[in-house]
């Protein structure tokens, strides 16, 4: 039901200067050419920039239907069909696909790597083509607002104009207001969740024991690893069991685990006696296989440097008062200590008092800040009732209507 | 749903300018913003407590935040609104002092309508059998009702007066009869309204 490919035969019929292919890895992967560089917020530039994404769907003849999905740090462009290579589900098949709020039947869905990320968008792993090395430490700094201007290049690119709306959860729900603010008139509806406008010191506290977890293996090499034919996966995986906690709660920890042992008795040793170390071993150790040490170190970084009201002597609602015409959902999960309710209240007041268009949902869960990624029927039944009656304002087509007796 | 709140609908209908600015306080799943969209094309929002109610609001199209009356006023800013409405809410809230300070703050005017329990029946039934009353505007036994702050349309004119509000509308409402202008300072309404309406504003 899903076609990848989607965005392949829209473009046939542009010209345009951009080179698309199809990569068995990631997708598709649009390349700019040198004379449409990314400028980046701390001063650089990105030649030659390219962008993975995938796109499910068709795009309809008025190009009103696309929604961009923006990913979670750790996530990426693979949202509705499983990771060509490691086979991983589809990361958010609990939202999007047919008949779901993010309908792929009627909607034009785009999900893009960010930049600085290492599913085949430019980043540290990539190829300096000054060099002919990868980047490593000289890949310059990013920030979520380069993330977003390279998605508004893509979008772009892809000749939409206007998405009907921007979605996403976490870092993808910085994303989300980062677009708010930046573009907000190319967007008829925001879907934020379990975001934050700016992040606490609690949030830059964790990232940075990743970090320092990483650049503490003696195989990063002052982020040199990958020329010099190594990888830095005991820091990587540190970083990964430590970020994982996060996602998490007690309760949900407590559920899941409790005090339960691996085996029967106590080993006397330092080996994995409980279910939980085991656990998150686990995912240490299955996180290295997928992603670059380098772009954690950068995209950890990008979400550390987020403040979306910094430029505007910390008034959000004056980030906001452009947006005012954009619609506007906001979620937060009541046990997600990560970016806690409180954040998402203050984005609202802000929505508010700028005259946004704002709704709001806290949703009870006990699973912690991963919830947003879960089945948890509140946010699909409110977030289907809030894109099916935005798309009906804008006047677009309901799958049923389109392709009559699918459903 | 309640009977008395239909009637409460309609008289809101009546009040509510075309194309004003409305905030639904306790908005539930959004039958009154609905109705006020299409038949007054207002700007409305609506605030919420459950999630339940937040989504059918979003399935219905309406800006709806999830939050509570007594806490979460403050996400608004000052004279964001033409009106805010309380209907039939203020008797449950924790503070409702401090609530209607806020709903003026938010808007110019504020439509309130409340139980009046002054109203003769209320009293008999007190009077007569010593337990609290059970009628059209309060259907619940005591053990299980939402109203924490009753009040009589005496009380209520007097906490409008000390916290300088002034009442530009009255009416009193009834199940099943259309609402009827009233002047609440006399007693005789204090008997006879089953519930009451209030068109209120800030004392200039």
């Amino acid at each position: 039901m899903v076609d990848t490919a989607g965005a392949i035969p829209l473009l046939r019929r542009m010209s345009i200067q951009q080179t698309l292919r199809a990569d068995q890895d990631s997708g598709s992967v649009m390349t700019f050419p040198a004379d449409q560089p990314l400028a980046l917020d701390s001063g650089g530039r990105i030649e030659g920039l390219q962008i993975a994404f995938t796109a499910y769907g068709r795009l309809n003849a008025e190009r009103t239907n696309a929604i961009l999905i923006c990913h979670a740090l750790s996530l990426d462009q693979h949202v509705a069909s499983d990771h060509p290579v490691t086979g991983r589900r589809a990361w958010w098949r609990t939202l999007v696909g047919p008949g779901l709020p993010l309908d792929t039947e009627r909607y034009f869905i785009i999900c893009s790597n960010v930049v600085g990320g290492c599913m085949g968008s430019t980043g540290p792993s990539s190829i300096d083509p000054a060099t002919g090395r990868p980047w490593g430490l000289s890949f310059p700094m990013i920030t979520v607002a380069d993330m977003v201007r390279a998605q508004a290049m893509l979008v772009e690119a892809l000749g939409i104009e206007r998405l009907f709306a921007v979605v996403g959860g976490s870092m993808g729900g910085m994303q989300v207001l980062q677009w708010a603010a930046d573009y907000p008139d190319r967007m008829f509806a925001a879907v934020c969740i379990a975001a934050a406008a700016r992040h606490s010191a609690q949030n830059i506290a964790f990232h940075e024991v990743g970090r320092q977890a990483i650049m503490a293996d003696p195989d990063w090499r002052g982020g040199d690893y990958a020329a010099q034919g190594v990888r830095p996966e005991k820091g990587l995986a540190v970083a990964r069991m430590a970020a994982h906690i996060t996602y998490l709660s007690e309760p949900a920890l407590h559920r899941k685990f409790g005090r339960e042992l691996q085996r029967d008795g106590l080993s006397w040793s330092f080996d994995a006696d409980f279910q939980i170390e085991s656990y998150l071993r686990h995912q240490g150790a299955s996180f290295v296989d997928r992603f670059d040490a380098n772009s954690y170190l950068y995209i950890t970084r990008a979400m550390d440097y987020f403040d979306l009201a910094a430029n505007r002597g910390g008034v959000l609602a004056d980030v906001f008062r452009p947006a005012r015409e954009v619609r506007f959902c906001v979620f937060s999960f009541t046990s997600d200590w990560l970016y806690p309710t409180v954040e998402s209240r203050a984005i609202v007041r802000a929505l508010n008092a700028a005259g946004a268009r704002a709704s709001f949902v806290e949703i009870e869960s006990d699973k912690g800040h991963d919830a947003f990624l879960l089945d948890e029927p509140v946010l699909r039944e409110a977030l289907g009732g809030f894109m099916d009656s935005a798309a009906q304002t804008l006047g677009l087509q309901s799958a049923g209507s389109a392709s009559p007796g699918q459903r | 749903m309640n009977p008395i709140v239909r009637e409460d609908f309609k008289e809101i209908l009546r009040l509510v300018r075309p194309g004003s600015r409305v905030l639904d306080v306790g908005c539930g799943e959004g039958g009154l913003l609905e109705l006020l969209v299409r038949e007054k094309q207002v700007d409305g929002r609506g605030l919420e407590i459950s999630p339940e109610g937040v989504s059918a609001c979003l399935a219905r199209g309406l800006a709806v935040v999830q939050g509570d009356a007594d806490r979460d006023l403050d996400y608004f800013p000052a004279q964001a609104f033409d009106y805010v409405i309380l209907s039939q809410t203020l008797q449950a809230v924790l503070r409702p002092r401090h609530v209607l300070g806020e709903l003026l703050r938010i808007a110019d005017q504020a439509i309130v309508s409340l139980p009046n329990f002054g109203y003769w029946r209320v009293r008999l039934d007190l009077l007569v059998h010593g337990r609290m009353p059970i009628t059209g505007a309060l259907p619940e036994p005591w053990w299980d009702t939402p109203n924490i702050h009753l009040c009589t349309v005496r009380d209520f004119t007097a906490v409008c007066d000390e916290l300088g509000l002034g009442i530009d509308a009255c009416a009193a409402l009834a199940a099943g009869k259309p609402a009827r202008p009233m002047d609440p300072s006399r007693e005789i309404e204090n008997w006879r309204a089953e519930a009451a309406l209030f068109l209120l504003s800030r004392k200039r």
